[in-house]
């Protein structure tokens, strides 16, 4: 019963991502320049020598997306508020965490959609997919391959849980470009997506460990590039803990939170 | 049992009490109406009979069940038509509609036979396929109101149901209201601020004003306390106030911007006798009418003034405005 509500909830999601053509396409903007334009900086980097800086770049970029559409997803909760269809859900006799779960999921599928068109639109600036080994074999390429679908879900979740919980608790969209500037620039900037984590003063690195986007994309890089900071297990516990956290906030924010 | 029952029920906004201590008996299949201008209390009360506002104190249950331990059985026996739009304009009719029975749980079979009759009770099955940007603002609300219906509710919430719509629309959506309230026996609890609305549907009426239930009864009976007849004066002078004191037929009398509104008996009778009055008096009467007492009527000798738009913040009204306007779009 409570699964299908949810599914109810995920469908909805997803027919909305396919009619709003625009906003798919306005996501994509930003992390394809950054793609396009970082990508042809005459970058070497210890660990791109195969691919050159693209390489390194692209699983970078595709956490980018993957951070801004799963947070813009928890947070269109406002868009729901904000033209009172909130309200419709919120008198059907459902669960509070079975709402969260639903928008989350489609959250998450809509944001990897948009991870997978990255990552294919990256292929002819020259990313170069060597899958977990930094050689490319089938079987390293196959493993990599599933390793980086499990990376983007679970960057997802945890940013999905981000946007749910401050759309929990704001009223409208006032304080969306705080947000945005604020607080998603620096998680992207401190991810290590754009250069390694090394050339930032020790504190700075403390602050990069705490951010979940940091093993996120080291996950991505370690599967589809085979080079990674740190052991792929390590950047799969510390999302698996991420995203958990981050749920039970959006969930129990969200349930607090009275509807007007 | 009664399809609604609340005692003392009471919402506070921080030091604004905005609902206060209401005690209602609503039957069932009863047309109910709850008639008063915006900010008396009408939808906190609403929102917190369907389970979306926590009352602050007192007590409420809908179809036996109580608002507060049991929300969830209260969500399945209501139905709710919100004062704003609450639909989702990506997607079409029947999409709005199918998200709704699925939330209710119903089946597949049951969900389509459900979801072709209410359409046609509320004339949409043609443009069943079109997304919701697309409709006017009347249709939008057929649509709501055709799925607050959809999962059988025992009782349906309709707050302010033609705001914003033109006469037309109005009329044809009290038609509805009437029919889905005989046909699908469902009792109807109406907010509204329109006393035309009120009074044409309503079996039973409320007033209210700042959260307090001020009269109810049944409009007959509410219009017969303010009298049989009501005139209203305008003059040149305030002098007009004392003059009128000395006249034991007048059984109220409330002043309105400058407007003198007099309960009386045998109305047609007085009319010359005032004038006459006036005049000895050397009081220059502008403007004197007669009519039948109306709702409205009945609201100003509670509490003299006049059911209207009530200045709420100013962004809460632009953000009604633009709402009106793209319904009637």
């Amino acid at each position: 019963m409570e699964f299908s509500l949810g599914y109810t909830l995920w469908l909805r999601e997803m027919k909305r991502f396919f009619r709003l053509k625009s906003r798919f396409i306005g996501t994509l903007g930003m992390p394809l320049f950054f793609l396009i334009f970082l990508g042809m900086a005459p970058i070497n980097l210890p660990g791109s020598s195969e691919g050159g800086y693209i390489s390194f770049l692209a699983p970078g970029i595709i956490g980018m997306i993957l951070l801004f559409a799963s947070m813009g997803a928890g947070m269109n909760l406002l868009w729901d508020k904000e033209f009172g269809f909130l309200k419709e859900i919120m008198v059907a006799p459902v669960k509070r965490s079975t709402i969260v779960l639903g928008k989350t999921a489609g959250g998450v599928t809509t944001a990897l959609i948009q991870g997978l068109v990255i990552l294919v639109l990256a292929l002819p600036f020259g990313l170069k997919l060597t899958g977990i080994y930094p050689q490319f074999t089938i079987l390293g390429f196959f493993l990599g391959f599933l390793a980086s679908i499990g990376f983007m879900i679970l960057i997802g979740f945890t940013f999905v849980g981000l946007g749910v919980s401050f759309a929990s608790r704001m009223k409208d969209f006032h304080g969306f470009q705080l947000i945005w500037n604020f607080i998603l620039f620096p998680i992207f900037l401190l991810s290590g997506a754009l250069f390694p984590l090394d050339v930032f003063p020790g504190w700075l690195q403390y602050v990069a460990y705490i951010n979940p986007l940091t093993y996120g994309v080291d996950g991505l890089r370690g599967s589809l590039v085979g080079v990674s900071e740190m052991p792929l297990l390590v950047d799969f516990a510390a999302l698996v803990i991420s995203s958990a956290i981050m749920i039970s906030i959006g969930a129990y924010l969200f349930s607090g939170a009275e509807v007007d | 049992m009664k399809a609604i029952k609340t005692h003392d029920l009471t919402k506070s906004f921080g030091n604004l009490v905005a609902v206060d201590k209401v005690n209602l008996e609503i039957e069932q299949g009863e047309l109910f109406g709850m008639l008063g201008p915006n900010g008396a209390g009408k939808t906190t009360l609403a929102k917190m009979l369907s389970t979306l506002l926590k009352p602050t104190s007192g007590y409420a249950e809908v179809w036996g069940n109580d608002v507060t331990l049991k929300q969830d059985e209260v969500r399945r026996c209501i139905g709710v038509v919100f004062q704003d739009p609450s639909v989702d304009d990506k997607l079409t009719g029947r999409e709005n509609l199918d998200f709704h029975a699925r939330m209710y749980g119903m089946k597949r079979e049951l969900r389509e036979k459900r979801i072709a009759e209410v359409l046609d009770l509320v004339d949409l099955t043609e443009k069943a396929d079109i997304q919701l940007e697309a409709y006017s603002g009347g249709m939008q609300r057929r649509l709501e109101i055709a799925r607050g219906l959809m999962h059988r509710p025992k009782v349906l919430f309709l707050d302010e149901p033609t705001l914003g719509l033109d006469v037309q629309t109005r009329r044809h959506i009290w038609n509805y209201v009437k029919t889905l309230n005989r046909k699908e026996d469902v009792t109807v609890f109406l907010m509204t601020h329109y006393m035309e609305e009120a009074d044409y549907l309503c079996r039973r009426i409320a007033i209210i004003d700042k959260g307090r239930i001020i009269a109810l009864d049944t409009p007959q009976n509410l219009k017969r306390l303010v009298g049989a007849d009501v005139i209203s004066i305008e003059a040149d002078s305030d002098r007009l106030v004392d003059l009128l004191q000395n006249f034991s037929w007048v059984e109220w009398m409330t002043e309105e911007d400058g407007v003198m509104n007099l309960g009386v008996k045998d109305g047609k009778a007085r009319v010359p006798e005032i004038v006459m009055a006036a005049h000895g008096a050397a009081i220059t009467i502008k403007a004197i009418s007669l009519h039948e007492p109306n709702l409205e009527d009945v609201f100003l000798k509670f509490t003299g003034k006049k059911i209207r738009e009530e200045e709420g913040d100013a962004r809460q009204h632009i953000k009604r405005i633009v709402r009106a306007m793209r319904r009637k779009r």
